[in-house]
């Protein structure tokens, strides 16, 4: 038998409480194969308003090997200090050497605010984090603000989503918080700006990788809905599973995703990676074409930061054409294909498929 | 024998909570509980190790009184042994609070029954909802944690190691580790059984072992309930979405329909932002 690990006694409360040395949001930067993930881009975004309000600075740590790129890219999105953690022990994400290094950029450097995305490795990380420290850890925020005493405001759905809650950590400092992607927003990536970049030592020490990352397999068939820039959605409207290919179709032709509510979830007629919605994914595409799908409001919340809704029903009564910019009442069998028609031809240079001359653009509609 | 200790939690079905249009207010009279929906996939990964190599599964929870139904029902399952840690001192507790209490409770477990190989939590509670009292119990008992995971490919008992799948947002992991680990459980992860006959009969006698703070000798009061929460509630509300005014296309007609739409968009900033041609 292999020899058993020694495992430590429990972690205690720290005793200083003087946390007036604590300033600055920082944001851990997620990424996989030196590619950041999305989310972190949109903290950054929403830390930077944080850290205007509380007059401190924007701070970003970057974990991985061969990451300076991203480092460079953090400040492009708003952080004044991006520290960055570089080995080939942390090229992938393992809990142990990961928070090794997250506890030690905060006890050096102090920040009063961390944040993280709520996807599996912020969670899993930000979990680990906060017991050791320890301090209080809100989940899955989607509103973040600070007061006038530097509280995090940190607020998140509670209640299966029926309702949300503003959470605080009073006495502890780092106050922590992991947050949905697709919520916030990331800053125009701009190259004028610029980071100082402060390098952190690798904190490895060897009974902290005995865990082993053996592969990764990316799943091509699971949707990207909170980087997509254009969601068809389909809901029971759609009657059954096969419709979604008329939506897949339009989405095809939009550079689009297809997304779905829960109705059609639960009816098995798509994935549940498609889910729009407060128990699904919360999006924020340029453009939202909701189809046979009435605006419940836990499908709503999940959408209505989309720029443009457009809703597609029968019923004119929908609640989803409250929220929508457009709405067209008729029949999804009829609209979404003369829909996708209508895309490609314009898309391609006014040629429809059969040939047939469009309209060109709007430029002649004359409001 | 490998030692499994599986955390379970009771839960309002919040399913099947209702917020009272009225007063905005949580609706949670006659609200059924039962025990974490992920919680369940924990247990049966447990049952199922047991069902191959042997082993002592042993379901702890901290909870009301009330939660030792959940706790029959975990034995009626096939779970060996359950325990409840129960007291007044305990309520009100975050998710720091009740890892601390969650790990207290497996270490006296592992004084009475042998060390733990592993833990199983579920990904998250339907009430709490957070996913974090795993990896603080994990944090705590100073063992590695695989959370999210979605298939246990292999125990080996003679290395001690274990692999499993661990699902992430944009694929599968594979990874080893060595044990003791603490898993977090997806509902991929298998079908929880049903109870069977002798279970159903061995739970009906089964008394759940309780314990109080009295029988944690070394607990620090500081760490537990809402005093040892870090996070504080400081208010609830019933999310308004935002309405706009609506832009309604003519529809008589589904190609002249999609024309109009393509015009307005087309003159939006759209096209632009969407590199359309
Ligand atoms: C705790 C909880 C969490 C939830 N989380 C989510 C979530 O994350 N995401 C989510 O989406 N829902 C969620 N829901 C469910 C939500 O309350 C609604 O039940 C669901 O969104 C309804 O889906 P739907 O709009 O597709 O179906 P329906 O409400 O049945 O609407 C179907 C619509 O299609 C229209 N229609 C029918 N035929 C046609 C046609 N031929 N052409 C055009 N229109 C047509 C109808 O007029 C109708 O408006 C949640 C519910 C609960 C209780
Ligand atoms: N009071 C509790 N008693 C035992 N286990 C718990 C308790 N609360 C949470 N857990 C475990 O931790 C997991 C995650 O819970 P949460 O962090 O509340 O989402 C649950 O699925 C349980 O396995």
């Amino acid at each position: 038998m292999a020899e058993e690990r020694k495992r430590k006694p429990m972690i205690g409360l720290q005793s200083d409480t003087d946390w007036s040395e604590y300033r600055g949001v920082m944001v851990v930067v997620e990424q996989r194969a030196g590619v950041a993930k999305a989310v972190s881009w949109q903290l950054l975004g929403e830390a930077r308003r944080l850290a205007d309000k509380l007059e401190s600075p924007l701070l970003a740590l970057v974990i991985g090997h061969q990451v300076q790129g991203l480092a460079r890219e953090a400040g492009y999105h708003g952080a004044d200090r991006v520290y960055i953690c570089d080995s080939p022990e942390l090229a992938s994400y393992r809990t142990r050497p990961y928070s090794r290094v997250c506890l030690y950029v905060i006890r050096e450097y102090k920040p009063e605010i961390v944040l993280m995305g709520a996807t599996y490795a912020g969670r899993d990380l930000a979990g680990a984090i906060a017991t050791h420290l320890p301090t209080g850890l809100t989940a899955d925020s989607t509103q973040l603000d600070v007061d006038d005493e530097r509280l995090l405001l940190a607020s998140r759905p509670a209640f299966s989503e029926k309702m949300l809650a503003t959470i605080l950590c009073k006495q502890f400092k780092p106050q922590m918080a992991t947050a949905r992607a697709g919520v916030f927003e990331a800053l125009p990536r701009d190259e004028a700006r610029s980071a100082e970049i402060v390098v952190v030592p690798p904190q490895i020490d060897p009974e902290d990788i005995s865990t082993q990352v053996l592969g990764f397999v990316e799943s091509l068939e699971r949707v990207n809905l909170e980087d997509a820039d254009v969601i068809v959605a389909g809901g029971r409207g759609l009657g059954g599973p096969g419709a979604f290919s008329l939506l897949k179709e339009l989405a095809d032709a939009l550079g689009g995703e297809v997304g779905a509510s829960r109705a059609a979830v639960d009816l098995g007629w798509i994935g549940h990676d498609h889910q729009v919605g407060q128990t699904g994914t919360t999006v924020r595409p340029k453009l939202y074409i909701a189809v046979g799908i009435s605006g419940a409001v836990q499908h709503v919340v999940g959408m209505q930061n989309s720029t443009y809704i457009v809703a597609i029903n029968k019923d004119s009564e929908a609640p989803i054409f409250r929220f929508a910019n457009y709405g067209i009442k008729g029949d999804l069998f009829q609209i979404v294909p003369a829909l996708a028609q209508a895309v490609r031809a314009r898309r391609s240079g006014g040629l429809s498929p059969e040939g047939v001359l469009e309209p060109m653009s709007a430029a002649g509609r004359g409001e | 024998m490998l030692h499994l200790v599986v955390c379970i939690k009771q839960v309002p079905d919040s399913r099947e909570i209702r917020i009272d249009p009225k007063t905005n207010t949580l609706v949670r009279l006659g609200v059924p509980a039962i025990i974490n929906y992920y919680d369940l996939h924990g247990l049966e990964e447990a049952l199922r190790l047991k069902d191959e190599f042997g082993a002592r599964v042993t379901v702890v929870s901290m909870g009301p009184p009330s939660a030792e139904k959940a706790l029959r029902q975990c034995v009626s399952m096939g779970a060996d042994e359950a325990v409840l840690v129960s007291d007044r001192a305990f309520a009100g507790a975050d998710t720091l609070a009740t890892s601390y209490v969650v790990a207290l409770t497996i270490q006296k477990v592992e004084e009475r029954w042998g060390t733990v190989d592993i833990v199983f939590c579920g990904k998250q509670t339907l009430d709490g909802d957070t996913g974090q009292v795993g990896p603080g119990v994990a944090c705590r008992l100073d063992i590695d944690q695989l959370t999210y995971v979605e298939k246990l490919e292999s125990l080996d008992l003679e290395t001690r190691e274990v692999t499993v799948h661990r699902h992430l947002e944009d694929g599968v992991e594979r990874v080893k580790a060595r044990l003791p680990v603490l898993i977090t459980a997806l509902a991929e992860l298998n079908r929880p059984r049903r109870a069977s006959l002798p279970g159903i009969l061995r739970a009906a006698r089964y008394q759940p072992i309780v314990w109080t703070t009295n029988d944690f000798p070394t607990i620090d009061r500081a760490k537990i309930g809402l005093r040892g929460s870090p996070t504080i509630v400081s208010k609830t509300w019933v999310p308004e979405p935002k309405q706009v005014q609506t832009e309604w296309l003519p529809s008589e007609d589904s190609a002249a329909a999609a024309t109009a739409l393509l015009d307005h968009l087309y003159s939006t900033d759209l096209p632009q932002k969407l590199g359309w041609a």
